[in-house]
């Protein structure tokens, strides 16, 4: 098909979804409306769960199993990349090189790295009771460890980066949210289940199970996130291509 | 204003397929799904929001004394953001390989198998 023919066809196809999506769109409850039934409910629920994130509670309590299969989803995703972006026959592995960084850049990494840190395990264990959770502070953990690579070198940061044990540690915590679910299940005859005290409302404690998930949520994407920049990284700077070294044009 | 806010979230979409459609570069086509999957966060948060309404997360406000938006479709959208993620992560890991085997990232170059 050719690139025109190819337009024409998007073109009419977007016609007919526009149209639609705009019928939809009139026949919705306006914007900005007083009527939100669902949410009205979850904060109830929450409240009485005594989860202050109402966001956090739909997650982790309310909503949990479909968390469980976002966590997976997470984890085939790190399991994917692994196998795809693995060293093909004839792809050479190349040292990575010390490189020259800038005193204040080197002065900026060294400051901000332990600080990036606490704020991620602050905002994991917070998730219950501020914006924030298992996911976000997960993601500002694995890029706390990545300043080393901006403030020194590639090597810097595999030295602070033991795959082998980040990998044990991503599985470990995938697997410790479904047994926080089957534990649910013995104790509290449903899967995932908030069985554990429910503590005083706005305290690290409160919340029952949501904490515990949180942090378990937190270790998986800290890892898994770890993991899968570790590959797209050695691609760029440790490998090099076979045709590179085929026409000898580095 | 009302119904513009959901329009947007449709036009929104239909531009990044367009760019889906046209594009000549992977990269470039990963970059226009990303904007596609946040046309749906835009319809998410516009549905939940809730005129002078705050935000549901009561560590610093007393329940029952101002309004709160829907915390059910925020969550799904915080669900929402993961999966992008992980499928533009995918999707780079499959553009590096091509890039390997077939020497171009141009969609509209690829045209014959190969094992």
């Amino acid at each position: 098909m050719t690139a025109r023919a190819r337009l024409a066809v998007f073109l009419a196809a977007a016609a007919v979804i526009a149209a639609f999506f705009t019928a939809a769109c009139t026949d919705l409850p306006p914007f900005g409306t007083d009527s939100h039934p669902y949410g009205e409910r979850a904060v109830a629920a929450a409240l009485d769960r005594r989860t202050a994130n109402v966001v956090s509670a739909v997650n982790f309590d309310i909503r949990a199993f479909d968390t469980l299969g976002e966590e997976s989803i997470l984890f085939g995703t790190v399991l994917g990349a692994t196998l795809l972006l693995r060293r093909a026959r004839d792809e050479r592995h190349r040292r990575a090189e010390a490189d020259r960084v800038m005193p204040t850049t080197r002065l900026f990494g060294a400051l901000l790295l332990p600080v990036t840190l606490v704020v991620g395990v602050y905002i994991v264990a917070h998730g219950q009771l501020s914006p924030g959770g298992g996911f976000q502070g997960g993601v500002v953990l694995a890029t706390a460890l990545h300043l080393a690579y901006v403030a020194a070198d590639y090597r810097a940061l595999k030295k602070l980066r033991p795959l082998a044990v980040l990998d044990v540690a991503d599985s470990l915590a995938a697997a410790s949210y479904s047994l926080i679910g089957l534990a649910g299940m013995i104790a509290g005859g449903a899967f995932l289940k908030n069985v554990l005290p429910l503590g005083t409302f706005n305290t690290v404690t409160s919340g029952g199970t949501v904490p515990v998930l949180n942090a378990a949520v937190g270790v998986e994407v800290a890892c898994g996130l770890i993991a899968l920049l570790a590959h797209f990284l050695d691609q760029a700077v440790e490998l090099t291509d076979p045709d590179q070294q085929r026409y000898g044009d580095t | 204003m009302g119904t513009w806010v959901f329009l947007a979230a449709g036009w929104v979409l239909l531009i990044a397929l367009y760019g889906l459609v046209t594009s000549r570069n992977l990269i470039h086509a990963i970059g226009c799904l990303a904007v596609a999957q946040s046309s749906t966060y835009l319809l998410l948060l516009a549905v939940g929001y809730r005129r002078d309404a705050t935000a549901p997360i009561y560590s610093d406000l007393t329940p029952g004394t101002r309004p709160v938006v829907d915390p059910v479709v925020q969550a799904l959208a915080l669900t929402d953001v993961v999966v992008g993620a992980t499928v533009t992560a995918l999707l780079l890991a499959l553009t590096i390989q091509l890039r390997k085997r077939h020497h171009t990232v141009d969609p509209q170059a690829l045209t014959g198998l190969k094992g």
